[in-house]
């Protein structure tokens, strides 16, 4: 046994020095498979990881480590005043990959951007259904439907964007991984080839790395795009390990297997940090853990009821045991690193005793209720179940019986939506585009009440206000709209804001330049490996 | 010989209509909506919703729905998987190498030694050989296949670093794949050691397959040799005074065998079941493992799809050992 | 009259006879014995556990067990992720072991002897289907089959029993049919059927009893792999749920400390395989002294 395993190292290391003299190789463990490869159907960030980021550029784009807008393939840009139409600029010379399944034979321009948008809105563009049950869910979940009137090619290196209203995230959301820019050459061949499925499974963009194969489950590999606008990547070779289990990555990690590795257990992260040979990067997650209160519900109507249920909290509690070393307490429905978040709100101080004087002074005495625990893990709550018990503990000691429900993922989901649902939902959120827009509409808006607005809240007030921030582009007046919004949503507590998570990368020393994303992606571009 | 493989055949059809109603069944029983499912945690608009309703057919009637899911069957159309959005047939194909390559190598390996092991048994019966080997069968034979996947992890790669952790193949390696079965696909390539690395990503989770049926077939071949070795023509052969060698090896164990090789081939629902665990321990990327996955993200298509070829691959085994058996064995054709 | 004093007669030399055959075989009595431990320590685990099994202590988190460095002598075993007691967890998960295959085997047993019996004395049409129908539970592998199920059922330790007596139903059935269609033109049945006995007698009282021995050797058998099967389950987060100690379950927990803390992932396995063990240890014995001529199946 001792010789077999002198030569399996002897025979790997011959092979290491045979193939590193000439390659650099990152490779990423990762945590799950990517569904597809055409991010416009996607809405998955492991999706994301693996399609957009790597393989496709945008309009615009996050600034690495931010989510601040900067040019992408538009070059620059113009908003009319009244704020209904952008012109885009686009960048010249940008060339689209060459792969061994395709060879461009023209730059990139116009009307690369006019297929991108039409085969998500324009229900005759062949591309609209070409995957079966696939859906461009992210374009009609940021209300582009109803935003855009058209998008209009000048000249090549010229598009328009009309919209029907205002709306200040447009830019934002246009940086969003769903927007990625296709190549229209490469859609018309596969369309020609009658093989169109292959737009999702074999990407073709302008970005930093060329994709060169995928082996389902497994192993993701793709190569530095030697055309690169922004020129070519210090990395040679990029290859994504798909490694769902966190005890494995971690193992990987540590064996020299991979450099980075996504998503590590809580439990694992001290040890990881003991480690000389790594370094952890961890940030503050664009993220929200909360309990929602169904306020259309008795006695849940009532705000003193729910400021009381959110003073027997013990949050600090929770955050030991839930989010041990990875999590934040929450005041505001937003997260601290958005902009706008408001530092001044102050957040209901545990008291028990309080809050039981003022539940009998709201006439409430003993009230049984249901909390709902999601039956799986969010990065924004690891562990829903726990949180649930820690809370019904909470809530015994002010007299009020807890019983905890669960359902099947998918039945969870569907029955919190309905404004109907009996007692007070666990649920969270993960940020798209670093506005604040995407926490407050999606969740709390009137219009979102029956959808993702769990706590079935509609406050007029608290709505126009929303609804004003995100027309106009002023950001000092939209700061202070949305601190208004925070004041009214802490005054009525239609949630008890519970944490937010922080997101934790182990990688080996080695890795250089990494920046982690605010908005939870992982990208290479830009990294490098120390020999 | 002929009536007898149709008579078999005849049996599976019905069989095989039954399967595939339990795999249609099933998908329509699970808790959740497979469109909420696919719409995932952002929800879907309800105009939407009902596209999609129609889009898959769910607003048909039962009946219907099934017919045209048979029917599609009949036409190799197992439906498109949910998450990845292709054909499951196109991923089963795809994923389904890795699994057959584990299992041959660990029935490979349940033959090589539990063959040997049942026939020294028998011949030392009663011995302390007899018992040693015996027990360690029955503990394998008992062996919660999970847990041992983990300790030898533990040990094997975790403490003494000699296996890899996970995976079929160092990553250092890429050629395309030929066959689909690493083994083979890596002397093709002609690179330098990837042979050897694809071997030692097999050695772990192939001793972890292997172990019950190894403890199955020890056992089996103790009991079948002892019967042979009982019988009047090995007694008549030894008081002949013929090697020991040459009874046992010739005369006994061709006898012995015939039982063993059902065994064998009964095993493959046995490594089925085995393969979901290893494969998922490992991350070994077969069929197993993506059923699991399945289960877990509501992918109905993959489950039923996955459900009716994973049967049927089982059904296609069983009725080979099954006309195998009556070849070898006149007397079970009736 | 006389069949049955008859009968109670031969019964009785035969459980003497059972007992000698029984204790010949050194394996069958250390299962038994280990066995009997098993269930002395389910039905004392309040007495005997140091620790209740869900009493967290979060200042004892992952304490090896108490030979070992850093090890504490309140917790033999060491502890777990969240401070629990591992040996006051496996006492107690014991408890859910003989539980899962009490209720597997009874399911399994019940409903299988029934409808072997139906399906072998009824024959005909009736016979055919519901062989098919066992047939078609048979083409898939029982872990898969079963992960469906309960998939379908709910995650949870009764819906996972029920989903592995169901795996395990056709090997009863099939025994209990294969035994009733031999027993069943044999004289004393014919006996007792011209004599007027109604058909639920000649199937319980004058055949069953004649087909126990293989029924008692499966059902052992299907005892060990229901503990293994239930654990397999937990294991993939789909039998007995957090936090109830079931010793799969307590290995899914304990996954993610592989690298850190071998103890949670070593015991619970080790009580599995100890459980598992011992009981087929009992199989075999009971096969051998039931039915010399099972011996060698």
């Amino acid at each position: 046994m001792k010789k077999l395993a002198l030569l399996l190292a002897a025979s790997a290391l011959a092979s290491a020095f045979a193939t590193s003299a000439w390659s650099k190789t990152l490779v990423y463990c990762s945590e799950g498979s990517p569904e597809g490869f055409d991010p416009g159907l996607s809405e998955s960030g492991t999706t994301f990881d693996a399609s957009s980021k790597p393989v496709y550029n945008r309009l615009v784009e996050f600034k690495r480590g931010t989510t601040d807008v900067v040019p992408g393939l538009a070059e620059s840009w113009t908003i009319s005043p009244d704020g209904l139409v952008y012109t885009f600029k686009l960048r010249k010379g940008v060339k689209f990959q060459t792969t061994d399944f395709f060879t461009p034979t023209r730059d990139f321009n116009a009307d690369d951007v006019i297929f991108t948008f039409d085969r998500m809105s324009n229900k005759d563009n062949p591309y609209h259904t070409y995957v079966n049950g696939g859906d461009y869910t992210y374009y009609s979940d940021m209300s582009l439907p109803k935003l855009i009137t058209s998008w209009e090619k000048v000249d090549d290196n010229t598009v328009k964007l009309t919209l029907t209203s205002p709306n200040a995230p447009m830019l934002a959301d246009l940086a969003m991984d769903f927007a990625s820019v296709m190549s229209k050459e490469y859609a018309d061949k596969l369309a020609a080839d009658k093989n169109m499925i292959q737009l999702n499974q074999k990407p073709l963009g302008t970005g930093p790395f060329t994709f060169v194969a995928y082996q389902q489950d497994a192993v993701i590999r793709y190569k530095a795009n030697p055309d690169y606008w922004d020129g070519k990547q210090k990395i040679d070779d990029l290859v994504f390990a798909i490694t769902p289990d966190a005890a494995v990555r971690m193992q990987r990690l540590k064996a020299g297997e991979c450099h980075v590795a996504n998503a590590p257990a809580p439990a694992d992260i001290p040890g990881l940090k003991g480690d000389k040979s790594l370094t952890v990067m961890e940030q503050p997650g664009l993220n929200i853990g909360y309990l929602a209160y169904n306020t259309t519900q008795p006695p849940f109507d009532k705000v003193e009821v729910r400021k009381a249920l959110n003073m027997a909290i013990n949050k600090k509690s929770i955050l030991e045991a839930v989010y041990p070393g990875i999590g934040e307490i929450a005041k505001n429905p937003i997260p601290p690193t958005m902009w706008s978040y408001d530092t001044k709100t102050e957040d209901d101080k545990y008291d028990p005793a309080a809050a039981k004087a003022m539940l009998e002074k709201a006439g409430v005495k003993d009230l049984k209720m249901k909390i709902w625990a999601m039956p799986v893990a969010r990065p924004y709550n690891p562990n829903a179940r726990r949180m649930a018990e820690l809370i019904q503990a909470d809530f015994a000691k002010v007299g009020v019986a807890v019983e905890i429900v669960s359902y099947d993922w998918t039945q969870y989901l569907k029955l919190a939506a309905d404004p109907k649902h009996d007692g007070a939902v666990l649920a969270g959120w993960t940020g798209d585009n670093g506005d604040p827009d995407n926490f407050v509409t999606p969740l709390l808006s009137c219009d979102a009440v029956g959808s993702g607005n769990k706590a079935a809240w509609c406050d007029k007030s608290f709505s126009e206000v929303v609804k004003k921030a995100a027309e106009i582009s002023d950001k000092a007046e939209r700061t202070k709209l949305y601190e208004h919004a925070q004041a009214i949503f802490k005054a009525q507590a239609p949630w008890a804001t519970i944490a937010h998570s922080l997101v934790v990368l182990p990688m080996s020393a080695k890795v250089k330049g990494y920046l982690q994303d605010p908005l939870g992606s992982h990208r290479f571009d830009g990294v490098d490996i120390e020999e | 010989m002929f009536s007898f493989i149709l008579r078999r055949l005849g049996l599976l059809i019905p069989t095989f209509i039954g399967v595939t109603f339990v795999a249609f069944l099933f998908i329509r029983l699970l808790p959740g909506d497979p469109i909420i499912a696919m719409a995932g945690e952002r929800g879907v608009t309800p105009q939407r919703y009902q596209e999609l309703v129609q889009q898959f057919g769910f607003d048909k009637p039962m009946l219907l729905q099934y017919f045209d899911y048979l029917r599609g069957v009949l036409h190799g159309d197992l439906g498109t998987s949910i998450t990845t959005k292709r054909p499951v047939l196109a991923e089963f194909r795809n994923l389904f190498p890795a699994t057959l390559e584990l299992s041959i190598c660990a029935i490979i390996l349940a033959v090589a030694l539990g063959i040997p092991a049942g026939v020294i048994a028998a011949v030392k019966r009663g011995s302390w050989v007899d018992q040693a080997l015996m027990g360690t069968a029955l503990v394998g034979y008992s062996m919660p296949i999970f847990w041992w996947g983990l300790l030898l992890i533990i040990f094997f790669s975790g403490y003494l670093g000699w296996t890899p952790v996970s995976g079929r193949i160092s990553l250092m390696y890429f050629f395309p794949p030929v066959t689909g079965f690493m083994l083979i696909d890596s002397v093709i390539s002609g690179q330098k050691g990837a042979f050897l690395s694809a071997a030692s990503h097999l050695i772990l989770p192939s001793i972890v397959l292997a172990t019950i049926p190894l403890a199955v077939i020890a056992r089996q071949t103790r009991s079948a040799m002892l019967e042979v070795l009982g019988e009047d023509y090995v007694r008549t052969a030894r008081s002949k005074g013929l090697a020991p060698f040459r009874v046992i090896g010739i005369h006994a164990l061709r006898n012995a065998l015939i039982p063993v090789v059902t065994t064998i081939g009964l095993q493959i629902g046995v490594l089925m079941a085995g393969a979901i665990l290893t494969e998922t321990i490992f991350s070994w990327p077969g069929v197993g493992k993506w059923m699991v996955d399945a289960v877990f993200k509501r992918d109905y298509p993959v489950v039923q799809g996955g459900l009716l070829l994973i049967a049927g691959i089982i059904m296609i085994v069983n009725l080979l050992v099954d006309v195998a058996y009556g070849f070898i064995n006149p007397r079970v054709r009736k | 009259m006389t069949d049955a004093t008859d009968i109670k007669l031969k019964q009785q030399s035969g459980l003497g006879e059972f007992w000698y055959y029984f204790t010949r075989s050194k394996g069958a009595v250390i299962g038994l014995f280990v066995f009997a431990l098993v269930v002395l320590i389910a039905i004392f685990a309040p007495l005997i556990s140091p620790h209740m099994p869900d009493v967290q202590n979060q200042s004892m988190i992952l304490q090896p067990p108490a030979w070992m460095n850093g090890g504490n002598g309140a917790f033999l075993l060491g502890t777990d992720a969240v401070g629990r007691d591992i040996l006051s967890r496996l006492i107690y998960g014991s408890r859910f072991s003989l539980f899962i295959g009490v209720v597997v085997v009874a399911i399994a047993v019940a409903s299988g002897v029934i409808i072997g019996l139906i399906a072998g004395y009824v024959g005909g049409w009736l016979d055919a289907a519901i062989m098919r129908v066992m047939d078609v539970i048979l083409a898939f592998p029982s872990l898969l089959l079963a992960l469906v199920l309960v998939a379908i059922l709910g995650p949870g330790l009764m819906n996972a029993m029920i989903a592995i007596a169901l795996v395990d139903l056709p090997h009863f059935v099939r025994l209990t049919r294969a035994a009733v269609m031999t027993e069943k033109n044999k004289d004393y049945v014919v006996g007792s059927r011209v004599a007027g006995a109604g058909w639920a007698r000649l199937m319980f009282i004058t055949i069953l009893p004649n087909c126990l021995a293989p029924l008692i050797v499966q059902a052992t058998l299907a005892f060990s792999a229901a503990i293994l099967d239930a654990a397999a389950l937990g294991f993939l987060g789909m039998g007995a749920q957090p936090p109830t100690p079931e010793w799969g379950t307590m290995l899914a927990e304990a996954r993610e400390f592989i690298q850190r803390a071998w103890w949670v992932v070593t015991f619970p396995g080790l009580a599995i395989l100890i459980t598992v063990l011992a009981i087929n240890l009992m199989g075999d014995g009971l096969r051998d002294a039931l039915d010399p001529k099972l011996k060698r199946s």
